[in-house]
């Protein structure tokens, strides 16, 4: 019975370990914005880039360069 | 909505708009702007934007020059948060930010600047961190950017120089710390429940039992640490709040569970020492909900234009920020720009709004040699003055020198919760000394300090406290999805107390820039309807802007001829007619007869046509609103305005109404105060910054907002104006929420009572505690829900 010893180190070493991956996720900002992730999840990369794009690109980044 | 779907909506905005009249693309647009930030989308290949939400966008900023002081180098270091030479990070919030195509787009905005590094959005808080390369590209150019697609960042007087503000996380941790040693306590004391005489369980017992000790340390020394600090705190200005039973109970588990576990005596309580603290910390959590992104604490800093156009001797213009502007400087004020000081007209006319500071909706003419008042906003032209003042001696910042804006509400109002508790700890206090008592005489002292702590534990208001946070914060929710925000819960409690509503005109119960126009005087042909309209196209004063959008004519006629003074009227002429429009003595009347309301006279070809009157909009519902509410409040009308609606305002609103008219802020402000004399409990309903010492000094000041992510002076509470008919169910709400809690309190203290049945005969053992502690709180819990959503269904059926 004396393995009790051992499973409940284990089961406390595994909770402790949970609980600061919780601590590091607090830490790192992962709470404070609990909404806009939940919508970005759902934006598709669908972007297509072709060259005249670039170009324009550029044309609009001088125009506002200007500014 | 039937109605709305037919009209053509604006691609980009969703406004309405003329069919026809600015086709690109085979869609409708309602404005240039709009039709440009769509040709930018589609040029980049960012069309997503308009198949996420559809016409999500907003009008752009026309004006891209009043940005111009973000070149300064001050001010640029002042707004980053980080800049390393070569890249710079800077968080813009974006009051505009609506919906999922904003966060797409803003997330994208690398699409349209290769200079933009990362941008990432916090929607909650309608702000978006952005990361960019200063190549070719700087604060402004990002800021110009923004603008031209319809995303004007909000930066204010506010935002500079002040510290950052660090991110609050300690109640997360809290929680972390509370709900891990809960969940570990309660099955490390599950042997102790069931009382097994096993020989292995009973050898293994101090074990179990000097875990769950070490896991109550953190629970009480950290996660209970601000129970402690209040408990203090009111004990330090002798007040017994709720905090201070909360704290002797958790003194009184924490101490009782280490003597027994130390001296053999038992398993203690530290499931429910460490549940408790879990539940309150809970309780906490839901009553936290704030509205982020919303400023409640705005002052006129906030209106305030960040840096001016300061005219230096040699002639030159420079961007100034406007706190270095001094006696004696010259400064430019544009079209549109707000006076941020006090000071003499030099060169050019003005026509000034007052109505953010006084009220008062006609705007003031002003001549070189007039002395302007900081707050007017100009609406026609550009003029020079100088000041002569500092920003912070001005007329209207005086106001802010009023001691009652220093003053915090919440402290000065005592929860029904402090109030109940101040009679319960008195009352637990009392109980656990006689019964403790009479055990010490009766079977020694063990058994006496037994008895004691059993009563401190036992007792421990930990339903009670969770009533009102659950119930507030539910109602808080219900009617934020309503539209109605409301600071926080404690202006929630307030409310449910009020007898007094007192009402501003302008804005508040009228609709902002729309009026009722009435034509009176002699029929205009149709060609002289068009001439009409065409003229007053070419003209920027708001009141051409509103009665050119409610002219119905065939079509615009080219005009030959065309002239503005400003602040008069316009003269044009088309066709071999022409026509002047403006004020009585502009088209040749002696002198208006009537100075108490607004009007625009017309006169074609040198004959006197008739006026347009211009009566204010009532928001709808305004009538049956106020017939509700005098059943119960007592209401008063003040306005800044002339007293040229008191007439039809007494016709709208129920009899025995007080209406003062011409009321400066100054004066609101001493109203309420003279109400509050009388034992009342005043809320005031207002809009803009001339209500805000109203605000601050009535117990709920109310800010009606035709937008709510713009501007609202600093207030309790922020009213969405689509909402306004239903403020009656709202205030219904906060009282039916004031019964709730009070239901809530019988609750708790029925299992109170069962509870002091075992402390006070000596037989309460860990395991009914354990029981009954964590029942008791969570059936609060469910009660004080279900039946805030039952009160609020109400509300919830018609937004």
């Amino acid at each position: 019975m004396s393995v009790i010893y051992v499973l409940l180190a284990i089961s406390i070493s595994v909770a402790l370990l949970f609980f600061g991956i919780f601590w590091l996720a607090v830490k790192s900002g992962q709470f404070d914005d609990p909404y806009t992730p939940s919508v970005r999840m759902l934006f598709e990369d669908e972007i297509v880039k072709t060259s005249s794009d670039t170009e324009a690109t550029q044309e609009f980044t001088t125009t506002t360069n200007k500014q | 909505m039937g109605t709305v779907q037919d009209a053509t909506r604006c691609y980009h905005c969703g406004d309405p708009c003329e069919e026809g009249s600015l086709l690109f693309d085979d869609k409708d647009f309602c404005c240039a702007g709009c039709q440009t930030v769509y040709e930018i989308f589609s040029a980049q290949g960012l069309d997503n934007y308009y198949t996420i939400q559809q016409a999500a966008g907003s009008q752009p900023t026309a004006d891209l020059h009043k940005f111009d002081y973000l070149a300064e180098p001050q001010i640029e270091k002042d707004l980053l948060e980080f800049d390393d030479g070569g890249l710079q990070r800077v968080r813009l919030s974006i009051p505009g930010m609506h919906c999922s195509s904003c966060i797409w787009v803003l997330e994208n905005l690398s699409k349209l600047s290769p200079s933009v590094r990362f941008a990432l959005v916090d929607f909650p808080k309608k702000s978006v961190v952005i990361t960019y390369s200063t190549q070719d590209f700087s604060l402004k150019d990002l800021v110009c950017l923004l603008a031209r697609i319809g995303y004007e960042p909000y930066i204010s007087l506010e935002s500079l120089g002040k510290e950052k503000k660090k991110v609050d996380r300690s109640l997360w941790y809290e929680l972390g710390v509370a709900g891990f040693a809960f969940g570990n306590v309660m099955l490390l004391s599950f042997p102790e429940y069931f009382e097994v005489e096993e020989f292995w369980l009973d050898q293994y017992k101090p074990y179990f039992r000097g875990l769950m000790l070490a896991f109550s340390l953190p629970v009480v020394f950290f996660a209970a640490r601000s129970y402690f600090k209040s408990a203090w705190k009111g004990l330090r200005s002798r007040i017994l709040n709720i905090d201070v039973p909360i704290a002797l109970g958790i003194s009184a588990l924490f101490i009782r569970s280490v003597a027994d576990v130390l001296l053999n005596q038992g398993p203690g309580f530290f499931d429910s020492l460490t549940g408790l603290v879990f539940f309150l910390l809970l309780g906490r959590f839901f009553q936290q909900k704030t509205y982020a992104y919303l400023s409640f604490e705005r002052d006129y800093t906030s209106y305030f234009p960040i840096a001016v156009t300061r005219i230096k001797e040699d002639g030159e213009e420079e961007s100034v920020p406007v706190n270095q502007v001094v006696a004696g400087d010259r400064i430019l004020i544009r079209n549109n720009e707000l006076i941020p000081i006090d000071g003499v007209l030099l060169k050019g006319t003005a026509s000034l709004d007052y109505s953010f500071v006084t009220g008062e909706s006609d705007p003031v003419l002003k001549d070189a040699g007039d002395l302007v008042f900081a707050g007017g906003k100009q609406l026609s032209g550009l003029f020079t003055m100088e000041a002569l003042k500092s920003v912070s001696q001005s007329h209207l910042t005086q106001l802010w020198g009023n001691a009652i804006f220093s003053k915090d509400k919440s402290t000065a109002f005592q929860l029904l919760t402090d109030r109940i508790s101040k009679y319960f700890t008195l009352a637990v206090l009392s109980i656990a000394l006689v019964a403790a008592s009479y055990w010490t005489f009766s079977s020694g002292w063990v058994m006496g300090l037994n008895v004691l702590t059993a009563v401190l534990i036992i007792a421990c208001p930990c339903a009670l406290a969770l009533a009102a946070p659950f119930t507030w914060g539910n109602v808080l929710r219900i009617l934020g999805r309503a539209g109605f925000y409301v600071k926080n819960t404690n202006a929630l409690e307030r409310m449910a107390r009020l007898d007094h509503l007192v009402f501003d005109k302008t804005g508040t119960l009228t609709v902002q820039n729309k009026h009722q126009v009435q034509y009176e005087g002699e029929d205009l042909s149709s060609a002289e309807t068009d001439l009409l309209k065409s003229t007053l196209r070419a003209s920027n004063h708001p009141l051409s802007r509103s009665l050119y959008s409610l002219l119905q004519a065939n079509g615009i006629l080219p005009l030959d001829s065309f002239e503005e003074e400003v602040g008069k009227g316009l003269f044009a002429e088309a066709e071999g007619h022409h026509l002047r429009v403006g004020s009585a003595e502009f088209v040749g009347l002696d002198k208006e007869e009537s100075a108490q309301s607004t009007a625009v006279h017309v006169a074609t070809d040198q004959v006197y046509k008739g006026r347009y009157l211009f009566e204010n909009q009532y928001r709808e519902g305004l009538q049956e609103l106020f017939k509700a509410l005098n059943s119960r409040y007592d209401l008063s009308l003040l306005s800044g305005d002339h007293a040229g609606e008191k007439e039809r305002l007494e016709q709208l609103l129920p009899k025995g109404i007080s209406l003062l008219f011409e009321q400066k802020p100054e004066d609101k402000l001493r109203f309420i105060e003279l109400l509050q004399r009388q034992e009342k409990r005043v809320m005031m309903v207002g809009d803009g910054l001339n209500d805000a010492g109203a605000f601050a000094q009535s117990d709920v000041g109310v800010a009606v907002a035709e937008d709510v992510n713009v501007f609202s002076p600093a207030c309790d509470a922020i009213l969405d104006a689509k909402r306004f008919d239903s403020l009656k169910d709202f205030l219904d709400l906060s009282q039916q929420g004031m019964k709730v809690i009070r239901r809530s309190f019988l609750f708790s203290l029925f299992y109170n009572l069962i509870g002091l049945y075992f402390a006070v005969t000596g037989q309460l053992e860990p395991v009914i505690a354990a029981i009954l502690m964590p029942l008791s709180s969570i059936s609060v819990v469910v009660f004080a829900t279900i039946s805030t959503n039952y009160y609020g269904r109400k509300i919830n059926s018609k937004s």
